[in-house]
């Protein structure tokens, strides 16, 4: 188990890298929208998966709470006041602040180390990532199969937004990125016409079929907050997969000791 | 489609670094899965911020 154990390391020590630069772009970039959206869902009354508790929260509100929903339609991305809405029944939950974040770290440098290890195993079966150049266009492909692909249809939400069942959306999800990643590697890969016209039928496909809406749009979150906020998400996770490829490239070159050109590693 | 000097298991059969590398993609999938796509609560909660800046469908 000589190579899987080379293939952990590598992933091992990329996620972290990138997983630990991703959360502290997503301190200053993502969470603080995350937080101004969880003070209008919950001056709406708690998660969209809580509706029993809304009224009770709706009622419990002050008059600076309710104007909050009021004015929520507009486009403006002023903060409502805050309110104390109460202790939703989800479970458990890091408390606010360090604490929070810490596990936004862990949770990051986990998924880190999971794309890490499917990005490392998919590039040998291609010849390897030699060299940093070569992770930042790997690193270019993981953001579209798992970034850019299915954020076309699923955009990134924020909390409050109506969603289409959770189960159905992930499916959609799961889908469009082995048929996007497919759809690359019969066009980067395969030196023949039609498999690279396969190939771009592929990355449409799940795009024809279409994502699983919301039966409503309806949203007390203002649209320039979620827009701001897929922005935000997109460059973040953009910059999170140069990275990744990079130091993929890089922590690999010094375990073979050499690098291959591009132009062998796309052979 | 490589040449040993600059594989990782330079030494492994074909089909065992076959093995080996699907293995370890499985098991990025697998942490991807657990840590973007379970319904447990607690799970959810504890990278509820990560799911949604990567954009995980969440909720």
């Amino acid at each position: 188990m000589n190579l899987f154990r080379n293939v952990v390391f590598i992933a091992a020590i990329a996620g972290l890298v990138a997983g630990v630069a991703l959360a502290c772009m997503q301190a200053y970039a993502t969470v603080p929208l995350i937080l101004k959206a969880e003070v209008y869902e919950q001056a709406e009354g708690g998660h969209k998966h809580e509706h029993a508790a809304a009224p009770a929260d709706a009622a419990s509100g002050n008059a600076m709470s309710s104007a909050a929903p009021a004015a929520s339609n507009t486009m403006s991305t002023a903060t409502p006041a805050p309110t104390e809405a109460p202790a939703e029944d989800e479970g458990w939950a890091p408390a606010d602040g360090f604490e929070r974040f810490a596990f936004n770290v862990v949770s990051n440098v986990v998924t880190g180390i999971g794309f890490a290890l499917i990005l490392v195993a998919v590039s040998e079966f291609a010849g390897g990532i030699g060299n940093w150049r070569q992770g930042v266009f790997w690193g270019l492909a993981g953001f579209a199969v798992f970034t850019l692909a299915p954020g076309l249809g699923l955009p990134p939400e924020l909390p409050a937004m109506p969603a289409a069942d959770l189960t159905q959306r992930q499916i959609w999800w799961v889908a469009t990125v082995v048929a996007t990643a497919s759809g690359l590697g019969l066009i980067a890969f395969r030196k023949s016409l039609p498999l690279a016209i396969l190939g771009v039928a592929l990355i449409v496909a799940p795009h024809i079929v279409g994502a699983p809406q919301p039966d409503s749009f309806e949203t007390p979150i203002p649209e320039g907050l979620h827009h701001q906020f897929v922005v935000a998400v997109t460059v973040t996770n953009l910059v999170f997969w140069l990275v990744l490829g990079a130091v993929v490239g890089v922590v690999r070159g010094r375990f073979t000791g050499s690098a291959t050109g591009l132009r062998d590693s796309f052979a | 489609m490589n040449t040993a000097s600059v594989s990782l298991g330079a030494s492994v059969s074909s089909q065992s670094r076959f093995m080996q590398l699907a293995l370890a993609a499985l098991l990025g999938t697998f942490i991807i899965g657990f840590v973007g796509f379970s319904h447990i609560d607690a799970v959810h909660n504890a990278g509820h911020d990560n799911r949604h800046s990567m954009a995980f469908p969440c909720h």
